[in-house]
């Protein structure tokens, strides 16, 4: 272990390990990188996509043997950006910034960790808002609808240019996990761990339901134009936020929201009264309102679509008569799955689902189900339980595979 | 429904197993699957692995006890038993042991039948109430208090209490066939008139 392997294949290191004063289990600021590929990638539709840009984010350090890579895969709203502090925003912490660090649950100082926004999002990466060459003009409508799957062989290429032949451990929650888990079948010599958390094999008609709510809120925004709002100068702002809306409602529990807001009044009339009118009357509305406008200010309409929709086709049961046993039987990862009990977007019985079938298949799994009251996000939040599980899991595959901190050359630290 | 196979006065002072945790691995056939219901901590299951190469799983529905089976390796599934073994296919396992957790199970025959379901062996154990003092305590009012059930009346999760016979009865009924049985008075074994004279029974039982 001589030199900095990132450095000897020529990809330049990413994350420039200044840490925060204010958090020492910070990797610190980074920057993203924005890998190109022009090797045309066949998509599930049975189109291809000639050449595309992926933004990447990576933190600690890759080893010798490059078997110290753990791959995050996102969800619906997030992206590369993982861990640590945007260079460009000091305000901008990684989505899972409590779970990736130097001594956080994955732990930096030994596994090498990689964040990448996936294909047709918008932070980034090539999606319905970059330029479609052909053209010269805003893909919009015309970007093709992407599957999971389709997501899983854009990130292998990923994988192939850091010189990845096998993950540690891919890793996601939600849609994030529906990823890890199609990489497991899809890829099974180049997962070692997968990690399946607050996820689910399929979706239900009820998360369709809202999906599709969400979807005609975009689509039947006036300034939704088909989809090629951007020749306009306008986004579908309203039905946007409408969409985010909709989902906030689903990532929480009932109770959480009772807890949080409650019946609470906003800005009642004297004497507490109602002001019997139809603008916001009650806490929750205000909170959804500014969750909703905020979203739409950053987020692409197409994007929202896009990935909705990839939610809804995901189903690796699907070509084995709904056997998920049979889909999962190809995988050769371990595998650790968590639900949380007061999520009903995708509860606990979806992934005791998928226990049971890779009990089934024989794979060696571990699930933990954890009693937390935030519901669908809890999967983002510090529950002690939670990050323990995901803690012990990753020490164990550390000392498996004889991971010992590295400094940031790669080297071995005494 | 409550496991009480950790952190209690029988763990041996020589770093290895329990004494009746010892001779439970003792049964199981090295190389073969085992469910372990009520992992506990998974010190049996750890032992198994490293010890007997046994390919093993563990319930569990504490998270403490999650989090500890997490860290040595072993693969355990968080759940409680009350609720069956629904995730478990038929036959899934060779041996399912069933350790110091019966007797605080509301559903008795239901577990033990669901355990004949997923694997062709069975072990159980679990504190014997025919233990001798036990009597001589009813004899004088009050209801036993022992170091292996250190519970009052009202507060003990140890709401299906036997003795050897009785557990013997059941399994007769259930058609299961006992093969083995081993009886501790503390941390140590006991020969001679085990259904008065023994606080832990154990038994491993053909379920076909």
């Amino acid at each position: 272990m001589t030199a900095n392997p990132l450095r000897a294949t020529g990809v330049s290191a990413v994350a420039a390990h200044a840490p925060t004063a204010a958090d020492p289990g910070s990797v610190g600021v980074v920057n993203a990188q924005f890998l190109s590929f022009d090797v045309p990638l066949k998509l599930a539709n049975g189109q291809s996509l000639d050449a595309y840009e992926l933004a990447v984010e990576t933190y600690g350090t890759l080893n010798a043997r490059r078997d110290n890579a753990v791959l995050i895969c996102h969800a619906l709203n997030a992206s590369h950006h993982v861990a640590g502090v945007a260079a460009d925003n000091p305000k901008d912490i990684g989505w899972w910034d409590n779970m990736v660090g130097p001594g956080k649950p994955l732990d930096t100082r030994r596994f090498f960790v990689i964040g990448i926004n996936n294909l047709g999002s918008c932070f980034g990466s090539t999606g319905p808002a970059s330029t479609n060459p052909e053209t010269g003009k805003p893909w919009g409508a015309a970007f093709p609808v992407l599957t999971v799957e389709d997501w899983v062989h854009a990130q292998a290429r990923v994988a192939d240019h850091f010189g990845i032949d096998r993950f540690a451990a891919v890793m996601g929650g939600s849609l994030g996990g529906m990823q890890a888990l199609s990489w497991a079948i899809a890829l099974p010599e180049r997962v070692a761990h997968c990690v399946v958390i607050a996820s689910t094999p399929r979706l239900s008609a009820q998360n369709i339901g809202f999906n599709e709510v969400a979807r005609r809120a975009i689509i039947t925004d006036p300034d939704f134009h088909g989809g090629d709002y951007y020749a306009h100068d306008t986004v579908p702002r309203r039905g946007l936020s409408v969409a985010r809306m909709i989902g906030h409602i689903t990532y929480q529990s009932d109770d959480d929201m009772a807890t949080k807001f409650g019946r609470t009044q906003r800005d009642a009339a004297a004497d507490g009264e109602y002001r019997y009118g139809y603008d916001v009357e009650f806490e929750v509305e205000s909170y959804l309102r500014y969750q909703g406008e905020k979203f739409s200010r950053y987020f692409d309409a197409n994007t929202y679509l896009l990935i909705t929709r990839a939610l809804d086709y995901f189903d690796p049961a699907r070509a084995t008569n709904g056997d998920l046993a049979v889909a999962l039987a190809p995988a050769q990862s371990d595998f650790l799955l968590v639900s949380f009990t007061t999520d009903w977007r995708f509860p606990p019985e979806r992934s005791r689902e998928m226990v049971r079938a890779l009990l089934k298949s024989g794979r060696p799994v571990t699930y933990a189900e954890i009693n937390a009251p935030h519901g669908h996000d809890a999967f983002l939040l510090d529950d002690e339980r939670y990050m323990a599980v995901v803690r012990g899991y990753f020490d164990r595959i550390a000392e498996e595979m004889d991971l010992l901190p590295l400094d940031e050359n790669g080297r071995e630290r005494p | 429904m409550t496991n009480q196979r950790t952190g209690d006065s029988m763990t041996s002072g020589s770093g290895g197993l329990r004494p009746d945790l010892a001779r439970i691995a003792g049964w199981v056939a090295p190389g073969s699957r085992v469910l372990d219901l009520g992992c506990g901590d998974g010190e049996l299951l750890a032992s198994l692995r490293d010890d007997r190469q046994v390919l093993g799983a563990g319930v569990e529905i504490d998270d403490a006890h999650v989090i500890q089976c997490v860290r040595r390796g072993v693969q355990v599934i968080q759940q409680n038993l009350e609720d069956g073994l629904a995730l478990f296919d038929d036959k899934q396992f060779d041996t399912v042991v069933l350790s110091q957790t019966l007797q605080s199970m509301h559903r008795t025959e239901h577990i033990l039948r669901e355990m004949a379901r997923v694997a062709d062996f069975g072990i159980v154990s679990f504190p014997n109430f025919g233990y001798w003092p036990h009597g001589w305590s009813i004899l004088r009012g009050r209801m036993p208090v022992s170091k292996q059930m250190p519970y009052q009346w009202y507060n003990t999760p140890n709401i299906h209490l036997c003795t050897l016979h009785d557990f013997e009865a059941l399994a007769q009924d259930l058609g299961f066939r006992i093969l083995e049985r081993a009886t501790f008075k503390h941390d140590r074994e006991v020969r001679v008139l085990p259904q008065w004279r023994s606080t832990l029974a154990a038994y491993r039982f053909a379920t076909v």
